[in-house]
């Protein structure tokens, strides 16, 4: 089993410490937050200012704490989702790729049914009639996101297993009779954990997306702060044509950090998974402290196999 | 190939329409009693019929005899009555699905061609200053694409007046094939098009960046060096055979970017579906709805049937396979 260890890439890191962020962000958030972000005690629509770092909504509450607690659900909503979204998936690929035949046909198209209809329209419909109690409970939400966004993840680990299927270890597994579930789960997942990795965060990704979108456009409870609340709250109460910043822009900016965190650190792991797309990572000063040329030539693809064995591998490779 | 992915097309087909009508039947919350008890005023039972009905759920039938004339309906046209609009929910359609086709179809072309060109720079000159592009192309890519029309809106529409803002053309102008209407059409168009290319565009643009990249160690890229054949012609070369996953992966891409732009129409009021979904949602119009699903749906397969056939003739591996 290869060890996954990501590149130390500045894409990398910056994704890292973006996404370290946003999760103390979510652990400790409702506790940071200075005032009930439901209560109305304030001034509305007050400017940012020393008491209210982000002013006040149009009903007098304190927009700041509505971020720092909104992080949580947002957060959880998405981890939920991307988890039992990649199980899914993993179960699903998986079991098409090493099975094969009838099985294989089944799931394989079950994975393609699943990706060719659009996922937020079927959320927005599944989710307009659950029942409103339903509606504000993250998990439950969660859930039915994750029903929309396995099917990628699936397409990727199906193809990765056959790949696998029929190398020695596998085969070996095989001829001292273990279980066909053992052989999939304790043999060749462990292999695909880099898959898997990007999978996660693609799922999480997908699953902020789809978490807020539903949010903005009045499907989950308004009593749950999310940042997608927050959105609906302000542009039902016009905050984007009455030029009231605050109100908008730092839930859209956290929500896209958070994105931005993970997309980062998927780099890293894509390099992992092609080393071709590694060398991208050395810098302009590193390469000429290497004597490369500016670009890496042709046919010619300088690989790192880890940072330690860089200068050695890369001078080699480009000689 | 492309019979199979008919196939798969029309199973999804199906398999959309058929949960279409699950669904309502499946939900714990009744859609009938939740319209009841919205209703104020006294409901007579006529009235509940005529409810029940709009949704298909017949007093007398068994649920195979509803499916059944759920099917014979749909295929005559006929999605049902929209509960707050009272009109029928496939005349309604019919108004709003051209502008949102224009307007998605329009931006999806757009950013397809634009991203794919910029991946394959990219990638062919990876390593250079342009790498910075990526953490942006990111970072945008990150962006809710409601959010990036909200601020494209706010900022050059309703600050800077360099676009007209809200709806999709000018309340002087009558609609019809006009000179005057197209071109009010056309600058209307403009931001919700800019923004949605803003959001999508970086999708293609690493995708193809990443295939290009890893298409320049071919030997038949090498080779085409070799030969000394100009640069330009080179980068061709690869980028033609590194475009090819881009367009296999379309149907993924196709849902998301439509899934992202039907809120921009909202952002921007435009008439499209978007806008109805969402006034259909608030209102609890569940005919409404689900036609609007389905008809997303449709389009989407659709559109992911003709990237097929753009595959097809792209890639001769295909062809000799289906000749075989």
């Amino acid at each position: 089993m290869r060890k996954l260890q990501l590149p130390r890439s500045p894409k990398v890191l910056l994704g890292l410490a973006i996404l370290a962020f946003f999760v103390v962000m979510t652990v400790i958030g409702p506790w940071l937050a200075p005032y009930n972000p439901s209560s109305t005690a304030f001034n509305p629509l007050l400017s940012p200012s020393s008491h209210h770092w982000l002013g006040t909504t149009s009903l007098g509450q304190d927009i700041f704490s509505q971020l720092l607690v909104g992080a949580r659900a947002t957060m959880v909503v998405a981890l939920v989702a991307g988890l039992v979204a990649t199980a899914l998936s993993m179960g699903i690929g998986i079991a098409a790729g090493y099975l094969g035949g009838v099985a294989d046909d089944g799931l394989s198209l079950l994975s393609n049914v699943f990706l060719a209809i659009p996922g937020v329209p079927l959320l927005i419909v599944i989710d307009s009639y659950l029942p409103v109690n339903s509606r504000s409970n993250e998990f439950v939400i969660g859930l039915i996101i994750s029903l929309t966004g396995w099917a990628w993840g699936a397409r990727v680990l199906r193809a990765q297993t056959m790949s696998l299927r029929n190398r020695d270890f596998v085969e070996a597994a095989r001829i001292i009779g273990e279980s066909r579930t053992r052989i999939m789960f304790s043999e060749i997942a462990p292999n695909l954990l880099p898959v898997l990795a990007s999978s996660l965060l693609f799922t999480v990704l997908y699953s902020i997306g789809a978490y807020v979108t539903l949010a903005y456009i009045g499907l989950t409870s308004t009593s749950v702060w999310n940042w997608g609340t927050m959105l609906y709250w302000a542009q039902a109460n016009n905050a984007p044509l009455s030029n009231e910043w605050y109100w908008f822009v730092p839930p859209g900016i956290c929500i896209a950090l958070v994105g931005t965190g993970l997309a980062l650190v998927n780099f890293g792991i894509d390099e992992f998974i092609n080393p071709r797309l590694r060398a991208a990572g050395l810098t302009s000063r590193q390469r000429r402290r290497l004597h490369l040329a500016r670009r890496p030539r042709l046919g010619l693809t300088p690989v790192l196999r880890s940072s330690n064995t860089a200068l050695g591998a890369t001078r080699m490779v480009s000689e | 190939m492309i019979v199979r992915r008919l196939g798969l097309y029309a199973l999804t087909a199906w398999v959309a329409i058929t949960a279409n009508f699950i669904l309502p039947r499946l939900m714990p919350g009744n859609p009938v009693q939740t319209l009841i008890g919205k209703i104020q005023s006294q409901v007579t039972p006529a009235e509940i019929r005529a409810i029940r009905l709009s949704f298909g759920l017949g007093f007398k039938q068994g649920i195979l005899a509803q499916y059944v004339t759920y099917i014979e309906q749909l295929f005559k046209g006929n999605l049902g009555i929209s509960i707050t609009l009272g009109a029928p929910v496939s005349s309604i359609l019919r108004q709003s699905v051209p502008w949102t086709i224009g307007l998605i179809g329009l931006s999806t072309v757009i950013s397809f061609f634009v991203g794919t060109a910029a991946g394959a720079m990219l990638g062919w000159t990876r390593g250079s200053r342009f790498d910075s592009l990526i953490p942006t192309a990111t970072f945008f890519q990150a962006v809710p694409y409601f959010f990036l029309g909200t601020i494209m809106l706010l900022v050059f529409g309703s600050n800077l007046h360099w676009f007209p803002v809200l709806g999709a053309y000018s309340q002087s102008v009558t609609p019809g094939w006009n000179w005057s209407f197209v071109t009010s059409v056309l600058r209307y168009g403009e931001l919700p098009v800019i923004s949605i290319v803003l959001s999508s565009v970086a999708g293609w643009m690493l995708g193809m960046r990443n295939m290009m990249i890893t298409m320049i160690g071919e030997d038949f890229v090498l080779m085409a060096v070799a030969k000394g054949l100009p640069r330009r012609k080179v980068i061709y070369h690869a980028a033609r055979n590194a475009v090819l996953p881009s367009i296999a992966n379309l149907s993924l891409a196709i849902g998301l970017v439509v899934s992202g732009a039907l809120l921009v129409e909202l952002v921007f009021n435009y008439p499209g579906v978007g806008d109805l979904l969402l006034q259909a949602v608030l209102n609890e119009d569940y005919p409404l709805i689900q036609g609007i699903f389905l008809v997303i749906t449709l389009t989407v397969l659709a559109a992911n049937l003709i990237a097929d056939v753009v595959y097809l003739v792209l890639d001769p591996r295909t062809r000799s396979e289906a000749a075989v």
